[in-house]
């Protein structure tokens, strides 16, 4: 039953993509292109094609294929660097009122797990809080935390530990 | 089908004989060890399992007795008519065990020994018991618990049981073993991470947070049958499950009204009342043996440091001062200290006691990965995890800091012990 949701949610999205790409410019600073035809120099006669554009979430030209904020230790403050990413997320789920995300908060092995569950939840908050400021309600946005327990790197110095202090941004039916 | 995600197993795995899930290895002693010989038992070697070879590993474990070796003792005495004194005295022994074992036409062993004074040349216990095979090594444990509590005053803990969970690759097993690592049984399976145990003071119950919904989660599980609740599964995070010493409750961390706050539930998951109120992370809870109050970690006054409040909510009070970093507390079973791990140098995680009374700080550990203490209920151990050349590892510390374990797994990572309690009637 949740597969069939989840994949009508995601064909809904896809839809929603395809007509919004023509349109869309975005506004980082990371120069984000959507390819259409006409890029490639070939004449075609028409508009996008359906089902073959592709989706912004997923295309690496776009900001909105990244989804990780990451911090400095012991800390779940959002920095400047990844507020773009964040106000474009925000904004795409201002558009696609369907959209839901998760945003899963994460820590690097040291401490207390329990302690790092709690300070995995408060970096997931950190960035709820600012996508509400940008007009994102909670109704789209569910935090969790991971803790320590779902490392990304698993090696035992800083090379690893610093890209577990981490939140995702989890869109529901990837 | 969503569960596909996780996979769960309740496998109720029968003990194997001489197996050991865990090896146990001693790295350090106490300071006065009683000598003491544990003699073969007449009639032991017709047994699958040597009842003395269990004994003598319990009490060499424990740092605190330097067992004298009696392999070479010639005729083994049944009685203690039969012991000649002045030989053991001669090998430095304080103290003897002499034993039998009998089988029976139901099929039963009837089992007896005698702890014995050598210097005094008298009895200081003596016990027999009926028991089915499969239940040597347990009787093997509470023969070691008397010799332990005669000699030294404290109640053992050899025939307790530990609680851990071993992570191999991405599976993750909470599994339950003897004290001393034997007859491990897995009482859950998962593909997603499990956290935090806890022993219902009754032992009969396991509490435990899982990630197999892709979020922390409180569950209780039955040992008897395998069964389970999710007792605590409010929006957010639930986790860091305490038992109130007289079963009915559990204090839990929650986010369900945003930030981490400690909070009291019935066992069954019903009745939810928040206990701390802060704007910080309130986490942890473990509750003092009279259940009167309850320790935990909270960062409300900048850093993580430990408080306590009374277990029906009031004041909180402040009880650590040393350094920047201190978390995970758990109530001595004499409510005299409690254990906690603290940051040292900014760098090494220790495990550490405070006096309740004086606030003095002990650091037990030199491992430098510590986490997750739990007491043994007679309040001589600690056992925590720690990490040692990059794997996982139980380590146990005793409370003076002066015996030292290690104990490790074939493969995988274990971590988040928790010591099961003295079971009155076994």
């Amino acid at each position: 039953m949740n597969k069939i949701v989840f994949s009508a949610l995601l064909v809904s999205l896809l839809a929603a993509c395809s007509s919004q790409e023509v349109k869309e410019q975005p506004k980082a600073p990371v120069e984000s292109r959507v390819p259409s035809a006409a890029d490639t120099g070939a004449q075609t006669s028409g508009a996008q094609t359906q089902g073959v554009a592709v989706n912004p979430l997923k295309d690496p030209n776009n900001i909105l294929s990244k989804r990780s904020v990451y911090y400095d230790f012991d800390k779940y403050d959002v920095k400047d660097e990844f507020k773009p990413m964040v106000d474009a997320h925000a904004k795409y789920l201002g558009k696609n009122t369907s959209a839901n995300v998760a945003v899963q908060g994460n820590c690097d092995e040291r401490g207390s797990r329990e302690y790092n569950v709690a300070l995995g939840h408060k970096r997931a908050e950190s960035v709820r809080k600012m996508m509400n400021v940008l007009g994102v309600g909670d109704k789209q946005i569910e935090t969790v935390s991971f803790g320590e327990e779902k490392p990304r790197a698993e090696c035992h110095d800083e090379s690893c530990w610093k890209e577990n202090r981490r939140s995702d941004i989890v869109y529901q039916g990837e | 089908m969503k569960f596909l995600r996780y996979m769960l197993l309740s496998l109720l795995v029968l003990p194997g004989a001489g197996y050991a899930a865990l090896t146990i290895e001693i790295v350090g002693s106490g300071a006065n060890q009683i000598p003491v010989s544990i003699l073969p038992f007449v009639a032991e070697n017709s047994l699958p399992q040597s009842m003395t070879s269990v004994v003598a590993a319990d009490l060499q474990r424990s740092g605190l007795f330097k067992l004298i070796d009696a392999s070479a003792v010639k005729t083994i005495p049944a009685e203690p008519g039969e012991v000649s004194y002045p030989e053991w005295r001669g090998r430095g022994a304080e103290a003897i065990v002499i034993g039998a074992v009998a089988a029976r036409p139901d099929g039963k062993l009837d089992v007896r020994f005698r702890l014995l004074d050598v210097v005094k040349q008298t009895q200081l216990a003596g016990f027999s018991y009926t028991v089915a095979p499969a239940q040597l090594r347990l009787t093997a444990h509470k023969i070691a618990d008397v010799v332990y509590e005669k000699l030294t005053g404290d109640v053992g803990v050899f025939s307790t049981k530990i609680a851990y969970v071993v992570k191999s690759g991405k599976r993750f097993e909470l599994q339950v073993s003897d004290a001393d690592g034997y007859g491990a049984q897995t009482v859950l399976a998962s593909n997603e991470p499990l956290i935090s145990p806890a022993w219902s003071p009754d032992g009969s119950h396991l509490a435990y947070v899982s990630f197999e919904k892709q979020k922390p989660i409180v569950y209780v599980q039955s040992l008897l049958n395998g069964s389970r609740k999710a007792v605590s599964q409010f929006k957010g995070n639930n986790s860091a499950p305490a038992w109130s010493p007289d079963g009915s409750k559990l204090a839990v961390a929650l986010t369900k009204d945003g930030n981490t706050q400690i909070y009291t539930i019935n066992a069954d998951g019903s009745g939810v009342k928040r206990l701390t109120h802060s704007s910080g992370i309130d986490t942890e809870p473990s509750y003092a043996p009279d259940g009167k109050s309850i320790v935990f970690t909270s960062d409300r006054g900048g850093s993580p440091q430990i408080y306590r409040i009374p277990a029906d909510g009031g004041d909180v009070t402040r009880l650590t001062f040393d350094g920047s970093y201190n978390v995970t507390p758990r109530y001595s079973p004499d409510s005299k200290s409690f254990v906690f791990v603290q940051r040292v140098n900014g760098a090494s995680f220790n495990i550490a006691v405070q006096d309740m009374a004086t606030w003095q700080v002990q650091l037990l550990t030199d491992t430098r990965k510590d986490e997750s203490p739990t007491f043994a209920p007679n309040g001589k151990m600690i056992l925590y995890a720690t990490e040692i050349g990059g794997r996982g590892v139980l380590a146990a510390v005793s409370s003076d800091g002066r015996v030292k374990q290690r104990l490790t797994t074939q493969a995988g990572d274990v971590r988040e012990p928790a010591w099961g309690p003295l079971l009155k009637n076994q």
